[in-house]
């Protein structure tokens, strides 16, 4: 036996597979770039109405319909409320429902993607379940499902958290396939391989497989998913929020006041633009970010 | 093979979610209605009946019933069938006939921007894809990065501020924000109008597609590319063009022929936002109403033809692919 200690310990700089990970995602601009204006939305939208104390939902009739002021640097809507305060307001929803609904897709297709790549027995039952979810007409089962369930689940939670369960379900549970089936794809190739063999030869239990040796090694897939299902996520909301099936008149998320703004879009165009450039450049930096990831995970292309 | 038993569970599926619904039929009637009466409406509509029952009966009526009434309409040959129609709770008529007359519209403008939106995407794919990292490349990603991050709602919004709002009536670039169904066309200049109202549904809807196929197209070129028949091809002198344009091309084309016939479900599904704001009374502005008068029959009826639409298109990528590629056999 040759002793390596040695060696490692001449490396002084320990580096794991993350720090590989971030050197390469700082060679992608964009994503850089996208990483920083997200997580400067994030905090905007979360930390912003600490610093900008108006009350989305104050209604001063006298200020109606302005246009950008000091007092209310993105004008104010047609009771006088102010636009700044309403697009924190919405912001947070939007993208709390994004992280939660990307949260509950990511679980449900993991979940899925690892018994069916793990287990063969069950997995033409999952995959067959997967297709058959993947043939489903989204939108319009989306916007049926709003229509059935707002009624008994605010009625039961309050009508913002009822809808904000009904919302981040429904779009959980119709956006999980694309997460299974790439899962399912990456543990089946990883099942085959010598460290998974040499850790049943000891006798691991499948649970504890899944655990230690599958769910770290399928990680660079499902973080790349989770980008692109935040995109998604808000984007739906949005849409849901547009066709009037989202959240009530009187609870601001991006979407609605994109649609509020609609009946106004002659008199005051600008109104249009907040929330739509808010929608539009979070989806732009998320998917910039998801595009830099994807790179700096795949091992073909690190360290070119 | 697996398509028939998909489509049976999915509109299982949509029933059963259906059935759940707590919206009734009667509630936009007048109070003064007295509830005896308001039984014998719901009862009248079918809502008595078990669940079981009224599934099968929708199946045998989507299945059997109305197809047969159609075949006999238009040929004649055989009697009407004196089952009873499927009847939308929300204009008494039947569900079929109304979903019908609004398809031409979905059709001409879906339709009509996937075929604008691969016609562009294409080449601005194997530009990319041929010039790769040039300025054009960039550009071209940059694009398609602002087409899938825009949503249709508000690039919808954007071109109607633009184009309607903003532009003097009186300008050649100013188009109407409002589709006019009653439009016919018997003359040139109604011809005219009618590709003016067209321009900003479908260049909305283009843009989208675009971004997406010229993304798939620019992968495919460039798995390609790199292969040894192009090296091989190009030692054996053949000139640039027919190096890129028949051989890569064509085997480019495989995997983006099947991404553009899945999408075709999806992109009809995204029209129902698209006609909502351009005010196109289409399919998708149907379901809207539809769910909202929680007209049932109409809902479960529309739903279904969308997912009847998705597996189709799902089957008949799989077929074309098989047919396009011979390395893939079906067993």
């Amino acid at each position: 036996m040759i002793d390596n200690r040695n060696d490692a310990d001449d490396d002084i700089m320990a580096r794991n597979q993350w720090w590989d990970v971030w050197d390469q995602f700082k060679t992608h601009k964009g994503a850089v770039f996208g990483a920083a204006f997200f997580f400067f939305v994030v905090f905007a939208v979360y930390f912003g109405p600490y610093l900008w104390s108006i009350d989305p939902t104050y209604i001063d009739v006298r200020a109606r319909n302005q246009g950008p002021s000091w007092l209310h640097p993105f004008g104010t809507d047609q009771l006088g409320r102010d636009m700044m305060a309403r697009m924190m307001a919405g912001g947070q929803t939007s993208i709390s429902v994004g992280l939660t609904a990307m949260g509950l897709a990511l679980f449900l297709g993991t979940l899925v993607g690892v018994l069916a790549g793990y287990f063969k027995r069950i997995d033409g039952l999952l995959m067959r379940l997967t297709d058959l979810f993947l043939a489903l007409p989204l939108l319009p089962l989306l916007l049926v499902m709003v229509m059935l369930f707002r009624q008994p689940l605010s009625s039961s939670f309050g009508p913002e958290t009822g809808i904000f369960i009904l919302i981040v379900t429904a779009i959980g549970i119709t956006s999980w396939m694309p997460t299974a089936r790439i899962v399912r794809g990456d543990v089946l190739a990883l099942k085959e391989q010598e460290f998974v063999l040499a850790a049943r030869s000891i006798g691991t239990r499948p649970g504890k497989m899944i655990l230690r040796h599958i769910l770290p090694n399928v990680m660079s897939p499902i973080m790349v998913s989770a980008t692109l299902g935040i995109a998604t996520a808000i984007i739906t909301e949005s849409a849901l929020s547009f066709l009037g099936l989202g959240f009530p008149p009187d609870f601001p998320t991006w979407g609605r006041l994109l649609f509020d703004a609609t009946d106004f879009m002659q008199q005051h165009p600008e109104r249009v633009m907040w929330p739509g450039l808010a929608i539009s450049l979070t989806v732009l930096s998320v998917n910039y970010m998801g595009d830099g990831l994807r790179d700096a995970l795949d091992p073909r292309i690190r360290g070119l | 093979m697996t398509a028939i038993p998909t489509l049976f569970f999915i509109s299982l599926i949509i029933f059963l979610l259906l059935d759940l619904a707590p919206g009734d039929p009667t509630a936009s009637l007048p109070l003064t209605i007295p509830p005896e009466v308001r039984e014998q409406i719901r009862q009248s509509l079918g809502m008595g009946e078990p669940v079981h029952i009224r599934y099968l009966l929708w199946l045998k009526q989507m299945i059997w019933s109305e197809p047969l009434f159609y075949i006999s309409e238009s040929i004649g040959w055989i009697d009407t069938p004196d089952t009873v129609r499927l009847i939308s709770w929300q204009t008494r008529a039947p569900v079929l006939d109304t979903i019908f007359e609004r398809l031409p519209q979905t059709i001409m403008v879906v339709g009509l921007a996937y075929i604008v939106g691969v016609l562009i995407a294409l080449p601005i794919g194997i530009i990319s894809a041929y010039k790769q990292y040039s300025v054009f490349d960039q550009a071209g990603t940059f694009v398609s990065m602002i087409g899938f991050s825009i949503p249709p709602f508000f690039s919808g919004v954007l071109m109607i501020i633009l184009f309607t709002v903003m532009m003097p009536n009186d300008s050649f670039w100013w188009f109407p924000s409002i589709y006019d169904t009653t439009l016919i066309i018997d003359s040139w200049e109604n011809f005219g109008k009618q590709v003016r109202q067209m321009v900003l549904p479908v260049m909305v809807l283009a843009l989208q597609t675009t971004a997406q196929i010229s993304r798939f197209m620019r992968a495919s070129m460039l798995d390609n590319l790199n292969q040894d028949y192009v090296r091989t091809a190009r030692a054996k002198g053949m000139t640039e063009s027919v190096v890129v344009m028949r051989h890569v091309l064509r085997n480019s084309m495989i995997p983006v022929v099947t991404v553009i016939a899945l999408g075709i479900p999806a992109i009809f599904g995204g029209a129902i936002i698209t006609e909502q704001i351009f005010k196109v009374n289409g399919i998708g502005q149907l379901l809207i109403v539809s769910i909202q008068a929680s007209d049932l029959p109409m809902v479960q009826t529309v739903t279904f033809i969308f997912a009847v639409m998705v597996v189709f298109f799902n089957l008949f990528a799989d077929i074309i692919y098989g047919i396009l590629d011979p390395r893939i056999r079906y067993d």
